[in-house]
């Protein structure tokens, strides 16, 4: 029995993946397949699932509506449409923005001494060691009417002799952006950093040697060999970005509706499965062919995830 | 155009390390390189070689002291004002650019047309004889192929000098020496001051016009490689050039160019070329190089010493022969001229032999 255990190259590749693919079939494929199944279900009465097959869900995220405000049979509502662009839009800013705060700061910590760069790091992770609710809890308090931003404006303006209104910051889309921006920052930095702090200096050398000043040593050699950073950040970025809910949900209220939202109360308010499922796979859907097309041009930034 | 190359005026080099403390690498060195010249700095490992070669680059400030390029004094200019351009160690190509990229790269910081670019990065890359390689990524390519492309990134710039620290050092040996050669005949054809840094004496001796020999941040002799063999100035030098014999003794007179020395070992006294700065009564090492003793199996010369035979070891083309003469151990290399398998003609451990030492391969040298 051993003997062939020791023998059997295939079984030996079998046995070692088998933990992850009873994980992965069990809690990824499996829910995968109900939750397509019930996609194309309908809401009964009292919150079930009545299994037929019918496209009805997806037609409804696509515009397609019923009860028209008109009384007409069917007509165009451009409600979910709206809600999945928004997505899209929000995941690319947030990306954008994580990339430009986050590629600084990565390479001041790249290129500090080596004694300090556990230090720094460990300065960008320690956040994460607050729960992510709590954190965008404490945004609340910074971005609220009477939070600390408007204190401190409001006490200058008393100061100058100014009226003040205090700023509606909390409830706006870019609350929403301003927190996202912040909680997924780490992981944008962690990667960019790898990436950076495995050039070597005789790369930075070689190219003052050939003439190149410093920006153009930046833009010509420090830029492209980092870009695995980049990619693998903005993957690890744009992909949770699109699917939360949490951070809308508290810093954008009612106004800021995105998919994640859309989905958390279909299932939970409004106890339509159906089409809370449908929406989960066109959120999923989308963000495989972003990604995708994003792959295709840039690869996944295997050297980082490699390293 | 000025009288030289590079030049380094008192150069000194401090480092603090990061134990803390503070450590001179070069350490007030002169050195005078001539256009045209390849000129080889040569030493064992950590005297300061790469140091030097950095603070002529730029990459790398004077703690005091100045370094000049065709006379012009360099200050604190960086690197990519300099007219001088490294191979280095391990060539530094960028791996995201390919070859034709890489050598491209210096022309475009210079704003060259791209026209002029395309010709250049071509017949740079036809003298290192990398032509149709243009597309390829420097890790396709093996490592003497890597070393080209670093040689024709930086020579493309028509450098003033060209700067190569251990630029050989990463191949394997007969590589190696076929390398020696194309770079040697390639710094002819194009006429560019190098400056080669390597600590293997052999390599420095084949390609350099002149050496100079450093230890421990110092330059101990600068000099042609006839010069650096045949007259070492210091038992440094003459130990760490080839291979030498030493034997303690005492000056005893001196007339001109030679000396006579006393070697306690032997109650006799031995005549040879004196070395610098040597002095009557003064305590000095006899050194003399093992191809130049002769070896006679009978005492013929009247100044013949004899020996007894060690231990020999036949290599090929010598025969290295372990002696010892009362009392001190010396090595003897003798060229095997006649081809034979017959044993008589082999010196043998045990057998006696005599050997003189004539006075125009002796060479006595300071004890400091
Ligand atoms: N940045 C630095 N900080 C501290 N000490 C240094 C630094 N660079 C070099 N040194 C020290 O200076 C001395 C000379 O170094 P250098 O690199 O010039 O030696 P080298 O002659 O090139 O040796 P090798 O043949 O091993 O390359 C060494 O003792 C080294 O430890
Ligand atoms: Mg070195």
């Amino acid at each position: 029995m051993l003997r062939t255990l020791r023998e059997n190259r295939p079984l030996q590749g079998f046995l070692l993946i088998l933990p992850t693919l009873v994980f992965m079939v069990g809690l990824l494929i499996i829910p995968l397949m109900l939750t397509l199944v019930v996609s194309f279900g309908r809401r009964s009465p009292d919150g079930g699932v009545i299994f037929t097959f019918s496209l009805e869900n997806y037609l409804r995220l696509l515009g397609y509506e019923r009860n028209c405000p008109s009384g007409e049979a069917v007509c165009f509502n451009p409600l979910y449409l709206q809600i999945l662009w928004r997505s899209i839009t929000l995941a690319f800013n947030t990306t954008v923005l994580v990339i430009v705060l986050a590629y600084p700061l990565a390479y001041y910590i790249a290129r500090a001494p080596a004694r300090w760069r556990t230090a720094l790091l460990f300065m960008v992770l320690v956040p994460m060691w607050t729960n992510f609710v709590i954190r965008v809890y404490a945004w609340m308090m910074i971005l609220r009417k009477e939070g600390v931003i408007n204190l401190a404006l409001g006490w200058v303006a008393h100061q100058l002799g100014i009226p003040f209104q205090p700023l509606e910051m909390l409830y706006t889309p870019g609350a929403v952006l301003v927190g996202m921006v912040y909680e997924f920052l780490p992981f944008m930095i962690l990667p960019i950093y790898t990436s950076l702090e495995k050039i070597d200096l005789s790369m930075y050398e070689a190219a003052a040697d050939l003439g190149a000043n410093p920006w153009r040593t930046f833009l010509r050699v420090t830029l492209p060999l980092s870009m695995p950073g980049v990619v693998a950040g903005t993957i690890l970025v744009f992909v949770p970005v699109m699917g939360t809910f949490v951070v809308s949900d508290l810093l954008g209220g009612r106004q800021v509706v995105l998919v994640g939202n859309l989905i958390q109360r279909q299932f939970l308010d409004a106890r339509d499965a159906p089409f809370g499922s449908a929406a989960s796979l066109v959120l999923m859907v989308m963000t495989l062919i972003v990604t995708y097309f994003y792959t295709r041009k840039f690869g996944f930034g295997e050297e980082i995830i490699a390293a | 155009m000025s009288e030289f190359a590079v030049e380094l005026r008192n150069v000194v080099k401090r480092f603090i390390t990061p134990e803390g403390h503070e450590m001179v690498a070069v350490d007030h060195v002169n050195l005078q390189i001539r256009h045209g010249e390849f000129f080889s700095l040569l030493g064992p490992s950590g005297c300061g070689k790469t140091t030097s070669l950095r603070m002529i680059a730029g990459f790398e400030l004077p703690s005091e002291g100045e370094v000049l390029i065709d006379g012009q004094p360099q200050g604190k200019k960086p690197p990519y004002m300099r007219p001088v351009n490294t191979v280095f160690q391990n060539y530094a190509l960028f791996q995201h650019m390919t070859v034709f990229e890489n050598v491209a790269f210096g022309l475009e910081m210079e704003k060259v047309p791209k026209e002029e670019i395309r010709r250049r990065v071509g017949e740079a890359l036809e003298m290192v004889k990398l032509s149709g390689m243009e597309r390829r990524r420097p890790r396709q390519l093996s490592g003497g192929q890597q070393q080209r492309v670093a040689l024709a990134r930086a020579l493309v710039k028509r450098p003033k000098v060209l700067l190569l620290d251990e630029p050989l050092g990463a191949l394997d040996l007969k590589l190696r020496k076929e390398m020696q050669l194309e770079l040697k005949a390639l710094q002819k054809e194009v006429g560019i001051t190098f400056i080669f840094v390597t600590h293997d004496q052999e390599e420095a001796l084949t390609m350099s016009d002149r050496i100079a020999v450093m230890n421990q941040g110092k330059v101990l002799q600068i000099g042609s490689p006839m010069e650096i063999y045949e007259r070492p100035n210091n038992r440094f030098v003459a130990d760490f050039i080839g291979e030498t014999n030493f034997v303690e003794g005492e000056v005893r007179s001196m007339e001109g160019e030679w000396a006579q020395i006393y070697i306690p070992a032997w109650g006799r006294e031995l005549s040879g070329r004196a070395g610098p700065g040597l002095q009557v009564g003064q305590k000095a090492w006899l050194s003399i190089r093992p191809e130049k003793i002769r070896l006679l199996d009978e005492p013929r010369v009247n100044e013949s010493i004899q020996g007894r035979i060690l231990d020999v070891s036949y290599v090929g083309a010598d025969t290295r022969l372990f002696l010892e003469v009362s009392g001190v151990r010396l090595k003897v290399w003798e060229q095997n001229r006649l081809s034979s398998l017959e044993a008589t003609h082999f010196y043998r451990a045990g057998d006696a032999v005599y050997l003189a030492l004539f006075r125009e391969n002796v060479l006595i040298l300071r004890r400091e």
